[in-house]
């Protein structure tokens, strides 16, 4: 049913849908709005769920692994700060193979202190193990959790899964969205039943420790198993159109890509206001076309290969920047079409919440035709 | 009852012999039984028990981080309650897991309330990582970084009181206890386990490596701790002191003339002032707890 409704609204509906046990999450702008509304539903009985009020989003992630590890659905959200608190925790749950879904607001990270928008925080835990999917809008939010409860808890993959939408941008804005009912999330995601938890009755160690006879092993299973992880994703997007009509089977999606010359590579909600500008500079005769990357983790580097190699110039919108190199999502690019020719410019853009224009993606296609990149874009040179 | 002949915590782990830590464990374990879920922090008992594929636990066992244990055991025993599992959340986590790092989530643990047993096995330094001090070193011991030298005694400050500090969290059990007194260890983490509530207990559990003795010497040198008063075993009941054990106390060089870590006290030569200050200590601790036998005069 179409419903109006705020983003993290809609996603703390879609979090109540996958039926939680276990939900531990510390206040942050601005992942506020969803653990507020999960607790009302557990005051009020529309959610079955233990609600752990930690006193840290570190104890908050910490208290997840616990839950997980003992055999209950786990949930947290977090942002920015919160998440950069977690680090240890987060590495340490993937390591430990504990399907958690943690819903990322994503904001910029201080100092300068920021609770604005960009996407520096889960960025910055791409190196952690956790599969990360990225929404345009807020629908796609919403499916996505659905989507990732059903990924991470599959038997051959077994990790966590953040799922990222732009602080404020989609987490304070109100849109149309179809929410499942119950019934339809309960014939997707079935029950957790995971192969190993702590039980007195058959007792099993989590969180060993590793010798350098057997650390390089359990590294390279987990990467193994995120990279393999991709047909899972695939699998459990095309299931989801199929039950309910929208089709999330790709890790990438183009947007008048067939015969673009000029291509914008970007992640989130950004990719709205880029497709508006090539509606309006396909008018003007201007062939742009977008990629927009939904899974940034495991990275979809065929994909993107594939989509990008006719394109006579990539330019790649990063709402990160990896200080003294390059944004991550272009990184990524540069590896995926490593041999080819296709030259690939990145522009830094809209970090700490500076709002993106169609002005400013105009600005990128230009340079980017030109030949020119690896720049920040909208910089203001008078308070430089 | 505590089946005091199961062991559950197995031989062949990797501990130094005459290990405090390690016989902590295994008398924790007899009063646990099988029914519990055990929660490690990084630290010696984590390394020594658990190299894989190698493990010490017969029962469910994880650890996560150095600090965060009561937050993971948290999250355990909420998972029981919604599944209505009834098996019994243990922490076990060395002093500076407990005193120094882990606070803010023991801290946020017992606030909460939880019905979690936290354990502390105090061995009054960082071990594991080569005896460096934590809030738990005792006045005056010298460690790899409280060195005692021409200029310093070794560390500077008292012990932190933890379970004064989580009894005022509204902890309804606290308890101290010590290898030396098996059976009161025993008894006092069975009471810990079977009140509902977040509990703690502080076992203090000599460490040969770190405080340098010969490692026959654990019992022997744990029983000099209580019999000097520079520690008590006490009991806490909703706040309040409800037992402590009694002694004739000695002298508190009897103790620590036998630790390294306290050498530097009587050689070159024998420092009084410090000697007379660690008494002070353990006449305060004497006078708070009521823990002198007065003797009669004949």
């Amino acid at each position: 049913m179409l419903e109006i409704t705020e983003g993290s609204m809609a996603v703390a509906e879609a979090v109540r849908l996958c039926r939680p046990q276990v939900v531990a999450a510390y206040p942050i702008t601005p992942q506020t709005h969803i653990v507020e509304a999960l607790a009302e539903m557990v005051a009020n009985g529309k959610l079955d769920a233990d609600y752990i009020t930690v006193e840290s989003e570190f104890s908050a992630l910490s208290a997840c692994l616990g839950a997980s590890a003992a055999g209950s659905r786990a949930y947290s959200a977090t942002t920015s700060q919160g998440l950069a608190l977690m680090f240890e925790v987060c590495f340490n749950v993937a390591g430990q193979r504990l399907p958690i879904i943690m819903t990322i607001a994503n904001r910029a990270l201080g100092a300068p202190l920021s609770i604005w928008n960009d996407q520096q925080d889960s960025i910055s835990l791409r190196d952690s193990g956790w599969l990360q999917f990225y929404a345009e809008d807020n629908q796609e939010a919403t499916d996505l959790h659905y989507i990732a409860y059903r990924v991470a808890e599959n038997p051959a993959v077994q990790l966590p899964a953040f799922v990222c939408f732009d602080g404020f941008i989609l987490s304070h804005t109100y849109e149309p969205v179809d929410m499942l009912t119950q019934g339809d999330v309960d014939k997707y995601l079935p029950k957790f039943a995971p192969t190993e938890r702590l039980d007195a009755a058959d007792p099993v160690s989590f969180g060993m420790y590793a010798t350098p006879e057997y650390y390089l092993e359990f590294r390279y299973e987990t990467d193994k198993t995120l990279k393999d992880a991709k047909s899972v994703i695939q699998a459990a997007g095309k299931e989801f159109g199929k039950m309910f009509g929208r089709d999330y089977s790709a890790m990438v999606e183009g947007y008048q890509l067939d015969d673009a010359e000029t291509v914008i590579v970007a992640m989130g909600s950004i990719c709205g206001t880029v497709k508006d500008t090539i509606d309006d500079l396909r008018k003007e005769g201007k062939k742009v076309g977008l990629l927009k990357i939904r899974v940034f983790r495991p990275f979809p580097s065929e994909d993107v290969a594939k989509a990008l190699k006719d394109a006579k110039h990539v330019a790649v919108l990063d709402k990160n920047i990896s200080l003294g190199a390059k944004g991550a999502v272009a990184l990524e690019v540069k590896d995926a079409l490593y041999g080819s020719s296709v030259p690939v410019f990145d522009y830094i853009i809209g970090l700490g919440g500076r709002d993106v224009r169609k002005n400013d993606i105009r600005e990128v296609v230009a340079l980017a035709e030109k030949g020119k990149g690896d720049q920040f874009i909208g910089l203001r040179k008078e308070v430089l | 009852m505590a089946d005091k002949t199961c062991e559950l915590f197995d031989c062949g782990h990797r501990a130094c012999g005459g290990c405090g830590a390690a016989l902590a464990a295994r008398l924790m374990l007899k009063a646990a039984g099988t029914n519990c879920i055990v929660v490690s922090s990084t630290g010696c008992m984590e390394v020594f028990s658990t190299p894989y594929p190698e493990n010490a636990w017969k029962v469910p066992w994880i650890h996560s981080l150095f600090e965060n244990a009561s937050a993971v055991a948290s999250g355990i025993e909420s998972s029981l309650k919604k599944q209505g599992r009834k098996e019994k959340v243990i922490v076990i986590a060395g002093d500076g897991a407990t005193f120094d790092i882990g606070m803010l989530c023991i801290s946020g643990a017992f606030e909460r309330g939880h019905d979690i047993t936290y354990i502390c096995y105090d061995n009054e330094a960082y071990m594991n990582t080569g005896i460096q001090r934590s809030g738990a070193t005792p006045y005056d011991a010298s460690t790899t970084t409280s060195p005692a030298g021409s200029q310093s005694f070794g560390n500077k400050r008292p012990k932190k009181d933890m379970p004064q500090i989580l009894a005022a969290h509204g902890a309804p059990y606290v308890a101290t206890a010590s290898i030396a007194y098996p059976n009161d260890l025993i008894q006092k983490v069975e009471k810990a386990i079977n009140t509902v509530g977040p509990t703690y207990v502080q076992l203090h559990a000599p460490c040969c490596t770190g405080w340098g003795f010969e490692s026959d010497q654990t019992m022997a040198i744990a029983k000099l701790a209580i019999e000097t008063g520079l520690w008590v075993n006490y009991e806490m009941v909703d706040g309040e002191v409800t037992k402590a054990k009694k002694v004739v106390r000695k002298p508190v060089e009897e103790y620590l003339k036998t630790q390294k870590r306290f050498r530097h006290l009587f050689k070159p030569k024998t420092q009084d002032a410090e000697i007379a200050a660690i008494q002070a200590i353990a006449d305060k601790n004497a006078a708070k707890y009521g823990i002198d036998i007065k003797l009669k005069k004949e």
